[in-house]
This record gives C-alpha cells, structure tokens and sequence, in this order.
C-alpha cells in the first residue's frame, strides 16, 4: 500500500514535470518576453524604443532612495500620501501570515516590526507605475488626458486632465494620486524628460544596488531582453491582462 | 500643511496595509450623490411611463408630477459630479474632446439625449395647450413665461392636441429605453472597473436600474403626499395603493439581484473575497447590513408585502406609506454610499483598508452635499408653480371649455 502510494505519487510528479518542462519549452520559442506579457498586441513598429522596466527582488535592500530621489527630481509633494514610486517591506512569519508595510513609501527607511525568530522570509518590493500596454488608466480617461506615448509610456496632459479621479479608481496597482496643487492625476513618466534625452531615470541612477534597469523591448540584444532571458520574471496581477510592462525578478506570489 | 490635517488622520485610521496613494479616498460624498439623483430621475419617469405607455389609469395623478419631478432632479444630477473635479472649468472637454474608450465620456451625451429629446420634449407636448390656454389668462410675468415657453405654437385645435399627445406617447416610448440607458449606464461606470472587485460585477448596470426604479418611485410616493399636504388636498388612495404595488415589485426584483451578486461573490470567493467579507462585517456593517439591507429594504418589503393582502385604513395606509417612502430613500442613498465609500475603503492590495470622514465644507463637504439635495426640491417647486399639474384641463373639460 505504501509503495504503491510512492509510486503513484512519482508518477504524477513526472507527469506534472512534463508538462510544466514542455509548457516552458514551448513557451521559449515564442519571444522571450511574450511569454509575460500576457496575450499583448504587437508593440507597433520594432524598429523603434519600447520602454519597459525591470526590477529584481533579489537585490533591492529597502533603501528607499529611489522613493526620495523620484520626490526631488520630479516636484512630488512630500507627504507620505504622493508617490510616483515606493517601497513595500513584506514580512511573512511562520505562521505564513503576511504582513506588510511602507512607512512614507520607505524613504526614510524600515524597520522589522516582527520578532526575528518569527520572520520565515522578509523581501523588499518598489512599486511605480506599471507602464502597462493596455492600461485601465489610459482606457477610462474621459477626455484622453491620459495617453500611450509611440515608445510605450503612459503620461498624464496636466493642462489637460479634468481631475474626475476616474484612472486613479482604475489603476489596479494604486500608481496614481491627485496633485494636491495642480489638482490633476499625476504618476511616474519613466523620467520621460530624461530618458528622451539619453539619461535614465533618477530612481535608477541613484540605487545603490542595481536592481532597477530600464530598456528596451524591441532590442532583442539590449540588457533588458537578456535579463527577461535569463530571468524567470512576472508581472503584477496578471490575470487583469493590463499588458504590464514592469517585470519583477524573484517575485512571490503573496506580493499584490 | 493644514491642508494635510485628514490625510494624517485618514493614516492614523488605516488598518492593515493600504499603497500610500489610496491613504487619500477619492471618490466621496459627491460622487455618492451622483448616481442616487440620476437614479431618481430614471425612477421618477418610468413611474410616469406607467400611467402613459402601461396604461395604470390609477397613476394619472402622478403622471405629470413624476414628469416634472424627473425633470428637477435632472437638471441637478451632473452639477455634483462637476463640482467633484479637480478642474470644474474644463468640464466641458468631456463632451467637446470625448474620449471613446472612457465609459465616462459618453455621459454627457447620454444625459443631454435624456434632458433634450425625452424630458423637455415629452413635458412640453403634455403642457403645450394648458401653457396656450393659461398665456391668455395669466398676467404679468406669468402671461410672458407661458408664452416663450409655447415657442409660439398657439394652434389647440382638436386635431393638434390629438398630435401631441400622439407625439407625447412616442416619445415615452423612447424614453423607457432611454431611463435604462441612463441608469444602467451610470452603473456600467462603476461595473467596468476591472481593478475593483466591489465593482467589477456585470449585474452592477442592473442593479443600478432596478434600485434606480425602487428609489423614483419612492420619491414619488413622497413627493405625492407632500404636495397634497401642502395644497390640503388628501391624497387618491388609489393612486398611492397602486404606486405601493409597483414599489413593491420592483424592490423584490432589486433585493433579488443584489442578493444574486452577493451569493455569487460568496461562492466563488475569489483572491478578494476574504477583504470584502471584512468590509461587509466591519466598515459597511451600519450603512450595508443594518440601514440599507434591514431599514431600507426588509421593513419596506415586509409592510407592502402585508398591504397587498391585508389593507389598514387610510390614514394608518398614509402614514405608514410616508415611513416607507422615506425608508426607502435613505436605504437607497447609503446602497450607493456603500458602492462608492465602500468599493474604496478596502485597498486594491486586499492587505487593509483607509477610512473615510465626510468634511462639512468644501467642494466635497456635506454643505456642498446639502445644496444639490435642497436645489431639486426648489426647482421642483418652481415648476409645480409654473406647470400645476392640478390645474391641467382634461380633455372633457376643454371640450365643455370650448364649446
């Protein structure tokens, strides 16, 4: 009976190894990253800049400078209710309860709360905009303030944005809030005033460890293809099929 | 800084964990308002579209009542949404630059279609030969109104008053459909918001409706009664019975589908059912499970169920059909307190919840709130003082009248 319970155990084992190994096979002879970017459309003409964006779990420490340098170089207000991008501490004891945190969006860094002999696994997440291809945000803007660049980024028309909140309800990973001078949507640009310029981002250029990296999708030779390469990477909440173009590197599942 | 002052005291109430940008709740008082008085005004006129396209001969009495209480209510409906923007002063791109994809963007065409082809039309058809007639008794400022208003179409004879009213029940004929598309499609804004799971629900347009239709007739039943009072007039007993009967219906087939989505979400129970659970039994317990589930829908049901086998005398019949009414009305406003506050209390993380605290002033304070409720009601009265409805002539009357 013990056996044969062994046996049938490794047989499905095999079985499920199988088809997770095909699964994935079959998956790499697609582009390396149409295999993430859930059921995308074609990203319009290859021969020019698609931005997208990775960041590796694995090496973020929880500095938080990216949050403040994104305060400073792009005029956020510095109450801890603004952010174009900040950093969640999340914490999973052993009794697998998830518990997470981002005092003023990990600027002024973290503290472990939990007791360490509590801690199963604690990891560090920044958030920003996901930059996605078939974003909610761009899709319920009345007016189309709110609007897809040819090279992939989402950026909000100030003088043009009615203020109706309606994006910031339908942006499923809360990247968007109210100015509260110039009362429109406001939320990351990908330094979009830098990047067009050649520079990267001030986020990036100020992370002590690297794991932020801005590239392009239609480079199928650039860093951040190789990486997709190399990578298992996800995005946030797939199965809302936003067509996110921010990849995480060692992301867990309880991450939302 | 002071400016801030709720911000730090929203954060102080968060529980659990929120993204730092939701600590901010951004849809509030206003936007509540917003779907209750369209609400109104689609429930108002498909009361009215019971006496003129069904046929209930009992509801002639409210037909033009409804009209014009449809038609207060309307000309309100869009000024909180306005008033909620960040920039009230380009409302108007919404409708010069629409963006098609929005489900917001059609709005304003949806609610001029409504105002403009439906209302305004529809009312001036049923009004044109009383507003003719009264322009030459009338004096002054009154005599003028009427005037303008006929757009100087002065011709009553028999066979034009007959194109009138044939006009008028086509244009209640489209107007049915238009009052769902108002409402359904104010709760198809809220429907289609994939991010939300409180939202995101294909019965939302649905529901919208029927509670749309459940709150217009409510308010007619009070309007009713009030407008009577005030004229000492006692109310058609018949009238109000029949308009209970109706009530009735409708918040069975309302109660029905909203218990139809809420057993939906408990069975699937989804990545976000174990949050909105938490919201049901905590943060919407008072608003969702005691005022509008037990005050605003249980107790109404139970006393016009009764009714409907067992008929009181009048006046405990009025009384208690004035506390119904009113019941009512309030159980559907905090229905929409509890989509709107409710669908953003949680956070789309489904780690925790922000709080919300109504401010008293303020272009989202409950002062502002005050004037968009206050404002119908005046308009309202207006009209009724422009346009009796009272004082309409019936059709037997006018032929003695001219003969």
């Amino acid at each position: 009976m013990g056996t044969k319970r062994v046996k049938n155990s490794r047989r499905d084992f095999l079985k499920k190894t199988a088809i997770v190994g095909g699964g994935a096979i079959a998956a790499s002879i697609l582009n390396p990253f149409d295999a993430v970017l859930i059921a995308s459309e074609d990203p319009g003409d290859k021969s020019k800049v698609w931005w997208a964006y990775v960041i590796d779990i694995d090496k973020c420490i929880g500095c938080g400078r990216c949050a403040n340098a994104c305060k400073n170089e792009n005029d956020v207000p510095k109450e801890p209710f603004f952010f174009r991008t900040w950093v969640e501490q999340y914490t999973i004891n052993n009794n697998h309860e998830v518990h997470v945190e981002s005092p003023n969006g990990g600027i002024d860094g973290f503290d472990q709360s939990l007791d360490k002999s509590d801690v199963f696994k604690s990891f560090f997440v920044p958030k920003m905009c996901n930059h996605c291809h078939k974003s909610p945000c761009v899709q319920v803007c009345p007016v189309g303030a709110t609007y897809d660049t040819p090279d992939g980024v989402v950026l909000v028309d100030d003088d043009y944005c009615i203020g109706c909140r309606y994006c910031v309800q339908a942006c499923p990973y809360g990247c968007r809030y109210i100015h509260p001078e110039k009362k429109v949507a406001d939320k990351c640009t990908l330094c979009y005033h830098r990047i067009s310029k050649g520079k990267t981002t001030a986020c990036i250029e100020v992370c002590p460890t690297g794991a932020r990296m801005i590239g392009d999708l239609n480079d199928d030779k650039g860093p951040l293809v190789k990486f997709l390469k190399k990578h298992n990477c996800l995005v946030l909440k797939p199965h809302l099929n936003t067509g996110s173009k921010l990849f995480y590197n060692s992301l867990n599942a309880e991450v939302r | 800084m002071e400016e801030f002052n709720h911000l730090y005291e929203m954060l102080s109430q968060v529980q659990g964990y929120v993204y730092p940008n939701e600590v901010d709740l951004q849809w509030g008082l206003l936007i509540v308002q917003y779907p209750y008085l369209t609400g109104l005004v689609a429930g108002a006129f498909i009361t009215a579209s019971l006496e003129r396209v069904f046929n209930v001969k009992a509801l002639k009495v409210t037909y033009e009542l409804s009209l014009l209480t449809a038609l207060a209510f309307l000309l309100v409906a869009t000024m909180p949404l306005i008033s909620h923007l960040g920039h009230p002063e380009r409302f108007y791109e919404i409708m010069i630059t629409p963006h098609l994809t929005s489900a917001m963007a059609i709005f304003g065409f949806v609610y001029l279609w409504y105002l403009m082809v439906v209302l305004l039309l529809e009312i001036w058809f049923d009004y044109r030969r009383d507003m003719v007639l009264w322009a030459r008794e009338a004096k002054g400022l009154k005599k003028w109104l009427y005037k303008i208003l006929t757009l100087g179409v002065n011709d009553i004879s028999p066979k034009t008053v007959m194109w009138d009213n044939k006009i008028g029940y086509f244009i209640t004929v489209v107007g049915i459909p238009s009052a769902f598309l108002l409402h359904g499609y104010v709760g198809f804004i809220f429907g289609s918001v994939k991010a939300n799971p409180w939202w995101s629900s294909v019965l939302m347009p649905v529901i919208f409706l029927f509670s749309a239709m459940v709150s217009g007739i409510a308010l007619i039943m009070l309007v009713y009664m009030v407008v009577s009072y005030v004229r000492k007039k006692k109310p058609d007993m018949l009238a109000l019975d029949t308009i209970a009967k109706f009530l009735f219906y409708v918040i069975i087939l309302d109660f029905t589908l909203e218990g139809l989505d809420q057993i939906h979400r408990i069975y699937e129970a989804e990545e976000s059912f174990e949050i909105i659970s938490m919201l049901v039994s905590g943060k919407l317990y008072i608003t969702l499970i005691v005022v509008q589930v037990f005050l605003g829908t249980i107790i109404p049901l139970v006393i016009l169920g009764i009714f409907q086998f067992y008929k009181p005398k009048d006046s405990i019949r009025r009384v208690l059909y004035l506390i119904v009414s009113l019941l009512i009305l309030v159980g559907i406003f905090f229905m929409r307190w509890n989509v709107v506050i409710g669908g953003q209390l949680f956070s789309k993380s489904f780690y925790g919840f922000t709080g919300y605290k109504t401010l008293i002033v303020g272009s989202e304070g409950l002062l502002m709130a005050t004037v968009w409720v206050i404002v119908p009601f005046s308009i309202l009265a207006f009209l009724l003082w422009l346009l009796p409805p009272w004082k309409k002539l019936s059709s037997k009357e006018l032929t003695e009248a001219e003969s």
